[in-house]
């Protein structure tokens, strides 16, 4: 038993070129330029934003014309996280929430900050927080998190169709 | 068992490289077989893939795939973490089933994300193997020695492979690799794992391959000339390499016994085979004779798009009984190391 082998360790590493696509790129690239660009599918004609993979999963076809949304949206959703994990970088409570951008149609997930985790509600009006335009990368995170504009909330019906 | 043909088939165009994901790749083929057939999404019963998560480094890669096909309303979809003739094999037996009569199989692969002969190390046993990292093509080179050194093929009879199919490739317009080359000039290349050299190697690319099946009338209703199915069978050898014969292919044997080859002449036979000594191997091992044309496609030697290679096999094989220029035809799809797995499909026209 003692000179069984138990366990034996072999170490696997493989590098990967990963592409977004010509249909993703251009939406990174509007992050660069601190704007969000999504695209419309030439099928179904909802916007979608970010542009997923390329495509429209619904018709099975791929996504068209680039639309730029606007900056501020509505929360459809969200919940507050309570449980602290390995790694986590932002103090608990804090609040992920489902953002309708102005011109979109699919919702798409950010972080809510400068308000009360209590305070946050669907229907919510916000607006990004951008890096510092010298840290801005072809990614999402060029976005700090997403701060209430003190607007009115925006009525259930214009934000019911994503829930 | 129920009438099952493949009606229509579409390939993309191979590459060395891509920008494209691999879901942007596949929908302009879903498109276009689903327009070779003259049918719609709505048409389809079944949707199978076959697809490898290695290829792009990303578990559940495969399940994006699912936004090539418009699953709205939901639909019947199934997949296989294999080469997309693995996933033609189950839509034939969803279609057994009698719960579905139309087949849409699709397999598609990247094999540009990363370095394909060490991804393809993965495969091999974990513990003994796998750890001493031999890259696909020395394990090929292993059984082409070993071969050589039994006297079962020689290095003139391997390079003549080579030059035949890229010869046919330069008639296939979806082929990465084709050219005319003399035995001589290629005998005269460097060896890149001796003793193969490089156009003894399969051209890795990056592809899609898409094929729609039908069973009975419906396949009458929607090509002239379908290749019908009369025999399908699958056999794997040993994932233990010493257990394997090195110069046999005793899977294959099976397969081929199984799905009646030998039950009349053969026309066509499309091989998947990736190394030139390994085509040898199967043309024995299938019982192919003189009097059949083997890889007018020009083979995987030409174009080896990996998870898309052997259906792009049961494809070229089923166009040629379509186009009414043979009879039966024999596609062959394999998997693993050696050819491991060995699946063979004998196709008819009516």
């Amino acid at each position: 038993m003692s000179d069984d082998v138990l366990r034996i360790r072999t170490p696997i590493g493989i590098k990967y070129q990963y592409s977004a696509g010509p249909r993703v790129s251009s939406h990174l690239i509007g992050l660069m330029e601190g704007r969000f660009v999504g695209k419309r599918c030439p099928s179904c004609h909802l916007v979608y934003m970010p542009p997923r993979n390329g495509t429209c999963a619904k018709c099975g076809c791929l996504l068209g014309e680039d639309v730029e949304v606007g900056q501020r949206g509505t929360i459809t959703t969200f919940c507050v996280v309570n449980v602290p994990f390995l790694g986590q970088t932002i103090k608990i409570p804090y609040v992920a929430a489902t953002i309708l951008l102005d011109g979109a149609d699919m919702g798409m997930q950010h972080l809510i900050q400068e308000v009360e985790a209590t305070e946050v509600r669907m229907g919510m009006r916000v607006e990004p927080v951008w890096r510092p335009r010298e840290e801005w990368q072809p990614s999402m995170e060029n976005v700090l998190y997403f701060r209430p504009t003190g607007e009115p909330d925006a009525p259930y019906e214009s934000y019911a169709g994503q829930l | 068992m129920r009438d099952v043909a493949i009606i229509a088939s579409a390939q993309a165009v191979n590459t060395a490289t891509t920008t494209a994901t691999p879901v942007e790749m596949l929908i302009p083929v879903v498109n276009q077989v689903l327009a070779n057939a003259g049918m719609a999404r709505s048409d389809i019963g079944f949707w199978c893939h076959g697809s490898c998560d290695y290829m792009t480094g990303q578990p559940f890669s495969f399940v994006s795939a699912v936004d090539a096909l418009g699953a709205w309303p939901p639909i019947i979809e199934s997949h296989v973490e294999a080469d997309g003739a693995f996933a033609l094999y189950e839509a034939w037996m969803k279609i057994q089933t009698g719960e579905v009569d139309t087949a849409l199989v699709f397999g598609n692969g990247r094999s540009s994300s990363g370095d394909i002969n060490r991804i393809l190390t993965l495969q091999l046993d974990p513990y003994v193997v796998g750890p001493l990292w031999p890259d696909d093509r020395s394990i090929a080179a292993m059984q082409a020695r070993a071969c050589l050194e039994a006297g079962v093929i020689t290095e003139r009879a391997m390079a003549q492979i080579a030059a035949r199919n890229h010869h046919n490739a330069l008639t296939n317009p979806v082929a990465l690799r084709r050219g005319e080359h003399s035995v001589e000039q290629l005998l005269a290349a460097p060896l890149v794992a001796s003793p193969l050299r490089e156009l003894d190697c399969p051209a890795h690319s990056d592809g899609v391959t898409a094929v729609i099946i039908a069973a009975g009338d419906r396949a009458r209703s929607l090509r002239a000339r379908p290749a019908w199915i009369r025999g399908i069978d699958h056999r794997i050898e040993s994932q233990n390499l010493g257990n394997r014969s090195m110069t046999t292919l005793p899977s294959a044997v099976i397969a081929a016994q199984k799905a009646g080859v030998a039950n009349d002449k053969i026309d066509v036979a499309e091989l998947h085979a990736p190394y030139t000594h390994q085509e040898l191997l199967l043309t024995a091992a299938l019982g192919l004779g003189e009097s059949t044309s083997i890889n007018p496609s020009g083979g995987a030697l030409c174009a080896n798009p990996m998870m898309s290679a052997g259906l792009a096999r049961f494809a070229e094989a089923a166009a040629r009984i379509m186009d009414g220029s043979a009879d039966r035809a024999l596609g062959h799809a394999s998997s693993g190391p050696w050819l491991q797995q060995n699946l063979v499909c004998v196709l008819e026209g009516e």
